[in-house]
Parts: C-alpha cells; structure tokens; sequence
C-alpha cells in the first residue's frame, strides 16, 4: 500500500457507541454555551432598557463583551479541542497577542488621551 | 539524471537566484544583499565622523549631515542587521531542527525580495531629490514639515520591506513549530532556533504597529490627513508611542538571535554544553515579553506625567534580569570548558563585557530623573552603539567565521580573522568609549557641527580614529571573505566541535539538506552521535522520494510591481507629473496580477526520487566530488 492510498477501516460497535457518546456530550456543550450567550446578550439588552446609571451600564457591557469573547473563541472557534496540531501554542499565541494589544490600548486611554 | 548537478552558464544561474525558493541560496542573498547595505550605512558613519572630527567643519552640509544620519540609522537597523540575520536564520534554523526546507519557500522569497527592493527604493532617494531627513525615528513633528519626497521615500520603502520582514518572521515561528524532526522536542532545540522562534513572534507581534503609523504618515503627507497635526485636531505624540511600540521590540528582534549565535558558538569552542539551557530559554521568552512593556521609555521627555513615567523606568529596569541570567550562563559555560579561542569564540569574548557595559548603560538611562539629563546626548549614542556594535555587529562577524563553512564550503582564514577582531575592536571602543564623555559634556546627538572651546574637540578626534579603524577592519573582513573563494573545501564539521544538526551534514549540502530526516536523541544531536562514534546522524527514516518545491519567479514579479507603483504614489503628490498615477495603477496591476496566477495556477512541487537521490550524492561526495 502506498502512503498516498486512504485506509478504509469499518467502525467496531464499541468505537460507534463511544463516537455516538463523544458526540451527545460535545452536542450539549454546544447547547449550553449558546444558551449562556444568549443569556448574556439579554442581561446587556436588559440594563440599559432598565434605565440605571451609565457608569453603571458602559464596564458591565464592556465586561459582559469580553466574557462573550472568550466563550466564542472556545466555543465556537475551536480553541479548546485538545486534537488541534500545536492547538497550545495557538491558544498561547492568540492570549499572548490579546494582552499586547491590550496594554498599548490601556496605554493610549490613560496617557495619550488624557 | 544529471541535470541536478550541472555547470550552469551565467545568465541560468542568475535566473536560478532570481527563481529560487531554497532557503540556503535565499540566505546567500540575503548575506551579499545585507552586506551591501551594512558598507553604505557604514560608509555613511565615516562621513558624518570626517565631519564631526573638528569643530566647525564644512566638511559636509548641515542639510546632507541629516540626510546622512537618518539613512544610517534606518540602513542599519532594518537594511543591514536584520537581513544579515535572516541569512543566519535563513541558513541554520531549517538544518537546525532537521527540515529540508521552511515551512513556505514561497513566502521565503517573496519576502525577501519585498525586503531588497523596498531598500533599493529607499536608497534610490539619494539620487532623486533627496534623502530622508528626520532620523531614522522620523518623528511626525519633524518629518510632516520636511519638503521634498525625502520622507516619502522613508514611508514607501519601509512599508514594502516592512512587510518583508513580517511574512519573513511569519515563516520562521511555522517553520520552527511544525516542521522539527523527530525527537527535536521545544526543550531540544538549539538556542539559536530559539531564539528566532522569540524574534519572530516579536516581529508578528511589533511590526503592524509600525505598519499602521506608516499608514498614518502617507495619509498626513500625501492626502492631507491630520492624524499627527495638532492645529487641526491631531497629536503629534501618536507617531512616537506607535514608532516605539514597534522600535523597542526591534532591538530584542536584533539582540536575540545574536545571543542565540553567540549561545552556539561559545559552547563549541568551550567544550561543553551550554550552561543553564532551559534558563536560557526562560530568559529569552521573558526578553522577548517585557521588550514589549518598556516603549515609552524612550519618551520620558515628552511629558508623559510621573506615573507613566515610573512604571516604564521599573519595567525597563526588569529587563536587566533575564539579560543578567544569560550573560551568566555563558560565563559558566566557559568556566571549566576546555576552551579554543578561534576567532569566532575571541568575537564572543569581545561581546560579554561590551554589551555588559552598553547593558549598564542602558539601566542608567532607564531610571527616568537622570534620563531628563542623558536624552538626546552622545551618553545615548554611546549607549545603543555598544548594544548593537558591540552586541550584533560582533555576533555576526564572529558567526560569519563560524558558519562560513556551511554557507560555502570554505573556511575563512583564522590569523585574517584575529587581526580583523582586534582592529575592529579597539576602534568601536575608541570610537564610543569616549562619547560617553562627550554626552555626560552636554554634546547633543544629531548635530552636524559644534563650536571649538568646549572641552569636545579631542574627544571627537579620538572617536573619528577610531571609526576609521572600524572601517579597516570591515575591509579586512571582505578581503578575508574573498580570500576564501579559493580556499579548499571546509568539509563535515571542520571545527571538529559542531554540536548541533547542521554541523551532521556532508559539505557541500544538498538542496535537500537531509537524504533521511535525522532522529532526534537529546539536547546537540551531533555531539551525542560524536560521543557514540558516529560517523552520521542517526536517521528516522529509510531513503525514500522527497517532495521538494518548485522555483518561481512570481515573487520577484510580485515585489516589482510594488517597486513600481511606489514611484508612481510618490510622484502623485505633484501636479507637474500627471503621469504617476498611471505607473501607480501599472505597478499594482502587475502585483495583483501575479498574485492571481499564483492563486490560479496549482503548483504541487516535484518528487525527487531515490535513483536521484543516490546519483546526486555519487556526484557530491563519490569519487572527485566534495569540491
């Protein structure tokens, strides 16, 4: 056989109910993390309708975006599957970015526009 | 199949450097090409040395002294260190961890080419108008006034081999996570590699800054923006914070791989392996971290307040700390080793107590109240001129020793190469020892003449003395390079000390690198198989095809066209040239157009198979090979 040939290896009983398994628990996760999201969207819709104070609303909308994106970059866009290549140093790189960028934007809020 | 090995004719082999996306040959052009630039910008030192020998001299014109210094510095920075140590890189991190070639060659020589043609188009400014003319910082405050297109030259040309650099740094971080061979786990890989792997996540990371401000620049200068023009509403601060968010990380991208050069070439030459390693690699990591934290220290003059000011002077201070664990590491790995001061190992001995010294220096300048004394001073040239001469400037002529026999072949000659050392360093220490003194005299950096009477005139005697003695020894290191054409051939290992892959391999190396990817059995693979009494490197693998990729000249044509529409955005801000917005619109069509035919036309390189393989290793080193 030649490396370039795809093996066709029918699935054992054993392996189907476990990928069936593996696939309800991913599937769940699923579900609960939009259902989190959803949720948070409505927490941020919901203060402002409720009227209360801005420097009440703006840093719990603004801490309420953050938590919705790092549950989309785990959720959703794959950070978290321990079977990427190399998904460690991505994840690493990615948060490693994430803080650069974000202490050159606390730089310019706090001593450019002052 | 022969035709792996023949002579080619001139104009083929040109064509065959023009096309090429092997990492070795890039590396060779990135030497001649760095080595270029590094000659003019030190050509251009000696000129503004002549000038500043005695006081008021008129040796050359306050107008052309600007000029001169900025291209120096902008030339020696990103034109002239940073290619020279792409060569290195280019050269050793594919050998280093096993790999027959980076992860895109593609990429490899596109960015190169963006790199040599956007200096060529920046160089080009001398002779069209003018040179740039606010140093190489080019502060907005300066540079927005400065009429002519010396400034626009800076912007073009800087965008095109910035972005160069950054698909370069690209390359190097996949290449070095995803293609090692087997075995060569992170905590195996040599230091150089490592300390590429840090240089290029800091180029990823710092120079879209750079990216962005340039941007900012072209649109201020070229269409009337106001991005850095306070009477209209802008800040001329920004282009400082954005210039040093992406100038401060260039230094470790330069100071790395260098000490990652001398972290090879030391543990060679004392025998032993490196003390300290994962230190070393701790250190080079928290380097890489903090080098991003510490940008305003260049600006404690503007006016950033006291608060800003005392946390970029603490965290400036930090940076001694991982530096100081490395020079100590490399203390201890010469104590005991039984040591061989060839000329490579004699450059790392220069390097500790110079860039210990430029190390101190910089400390001083970080404690923010003795800054407002130092800035702007020759105490600041000083500085970063025994950072980096004594720093990458010794790295890359004592690893040109070293390496040499990789990159041709040929040895340079050791009684040259001591003589070229010791004439090269006691001119950089005469030539910046004594402008320590001149700073701390109050002789402002950036000045094309000064007034006699002030205590300053021996002192920059001295200091030109001594730049002329640096530009001996760089003769002396060319001619010695030259020499080495006719040399005979260097062979496997020929320090006898090699440690790592790339010393494993039969000189010359073929375009393939590795006829079986290597195996990996611990930290310097090839000392290991020495120990064992190993004539080779144990393989992972049997003789098998290899898949190489296929030479192309679309990243030439690609690079060309942004050559060409450079000019074309350059001229466009004059109304006597109607003409420019059309080689505007040509030189960007010939650059999308031969990036569509890249993204069209599939490209699945070649497979070399295993009669090949074993014909082309008949030729290299069988009967009347190894030349």
């Amino acid at each position: 056989m030649s490396s370039h040939d795809t093996p066709v290896v029918a699935k054992s009983q054993a392996q189907f109910e476990y990928d069936r398994h593996h696939n309800a628990v991913h599937m769940r996760k699923q579900v609960i993390n939009f259902a989190i999201m959803i949720f948070l969207t409505f927490i941020a819709f919901a203060v402002v309708a409720a009227g209360f104070s801005k420097y009440f609303i703006a840093p719990l909308v603004l801490l309420l975006a953050c938590v919705q994106v790092v549950l989309q970059l785990y959720a959703f866009m794959h950070l978290e599957d321990k079977k990427t290549h190399f998904g460690g140093v991505i994840a690493f790189f990615m948060w490693m970015g994430i803080l650069i960028a974000f202490t050159f934007f606390l730089a310019f809020l706090t001593i450019i526009w002052w | 199949m022969s035709s792996y090995t023949q002579k080619k004719g001139f104009g083929a082999a040109v064509w065959d450097y023009i096309t090429t996306v092997d990492h070795k040959k890039l590396a060779v052009m990135y030497l001649l090409a760095g080595t270029l630039f590094f000659a003019i910008a030190g050509f251009e030192a000696l000129l503004m040395r002549i000038q500043l020998m005695k006081p008021n001299n008129d040796f050359v014109s306050a107008g052309f002294f600007n000029e001169l210094l900025t291209m120096h510095g902008t030339t020696m920075l990103f034109l002239a260190a940073t290619p020279l140590l792409f060569a290195f890189m280019n050269m050793l991190v594919p050998l280093q961890i096993g790999a027959r070639d980076v992860a895109f060659p593609f990429l490899n020589s596109l960015g190169f080419w963006l790199f040599f043609l956007g200096a060529v188009f920046l160089h080009l400014s001398f002779f069209m108008g003018g040179a740039p003319d606010a140093g190489w910082t080019s502060y907005a405050s300066l540079s927005l006034y400065s009429p002519g297109h010396g400034i626009d030259f800076y912007v073009l040309g800087l965008q095109i081999s910035g972005a160069g650099t950054l698909i370069s740094g690209l390359n190097f971080i996949v290449t070095i996570i995803t293609m090692r061979a087997p075995g060569m786990t992170f905590m195996r890989m040599p230091l150089f590699t490592w300390t590429t792997l840090v240089a290029s996540a800091l180029i990823l990371f710092a120079f879209p800054p750079l990216t962005i401000g340039l941007l900012m620049m072209l649109v201020d200068r070229m269409f009337g923006g106001n991005f850095f023009d306070h009477t209209m509403g802008g800040n001329t601060v920004i282009w400082e914070h954005l210039f040093w968010i992406f100038g401060h990380p260039e230094v470790y991208i330069l100071v790395l791989p260098a000490f990652g050069l001398f972290s090879e070439i030391i543990p060679a030459f004392s025998r032993k392996r490196l003390f300290g390693y994962s230190s070393m690699v701790f250190a080079t990591i928290l380097i890489g971290f903090l080098g991003f934290m510490v940008w305003a220290h260049h600006m404690f003059t503007t006016g950033l307040g006291p608060t800003a000011n005392a946390i970029f002077a603490v965290a400036t201070m930090a940076i001694a700390v991982p530096t100081g664990m490395k020079v100590f590491n490399w203390i201890l790995t010469i104590w005991g080793g039984s040591i061989k001061v060839t000329t490579p190992m004699l450059y790392a001995l220069g390097f500790i107590p110079s860039f210990v010294a430029g190390g101190v220096t910089g400390v001083m300048q970080a404690s923010a109240p003795l800054d407002y004394q130092l800035h702007d001073s020759y105490f600041i040239v000083a500085h970063f001129h025994y950072v980096i001469v004594g720093g990458i400037v010794t790295a890359l002529f004592g690893s040109a020793h070293f390496y040499w026999p990789i990159f041709f072949n040929r040895m340079l000659n050791e009684a040259l190469g001591k003589l070229t050392f010791w004439v090269f360093f006691i001119g950089f220490h005469l030539t910046f020892f004594v402008q320590h003194f001149l700073g701390l005299m109050g002789m402002p950096r950036r000045v094309f003449t000064y007034m006699e009477g002030q205590g300053w005139d021996q002192f920059n005697y001295i200091s030109t003395i001594g730049a002329l003695m640096m530009g001996v020894g760089v003769i002396l290191m060319v001619i010695n390079c030259l020499m080495s054409i006719k040399g005979k051939p260097a062979g496997r290992d020929p320090w006898g000390d090699g440690r790592t892959l790339e010393w494993s391999i039969p000189q010359p190396i073929p375009f393939y690198n590795f006829r079986q990817t290597p195996l990996v059995r611990g930290l310097d693979p090839w000392w290991i198989e020495k120990q064992e009494g190993n004539k080779e490197a144990t393989f992972a693998e049997p003789i098998g095809d290899i898949h190489m990729p296929n030479n192309s000249a679309i990243p030439f044509v690609i690079s060309l066209g942004l050559f060409i529409a450079a000019f074309g955005a350059l001229y466009n801000t004059d109304a006597d040239k109607p003409w420019s917005i059309y080689v505007l619109i040509i030189g960007l069509a010939i650059t999308f157009g031969a990036m569509i035919v890249r993204s069209v036309k599939d490209d699945h390189g070649f497979h070399l198979h295993k009669e090949d393989i074993l014909e082309i290793e008949e030729q290299l080193y069988g009967k009347g090979g190894n030349k």
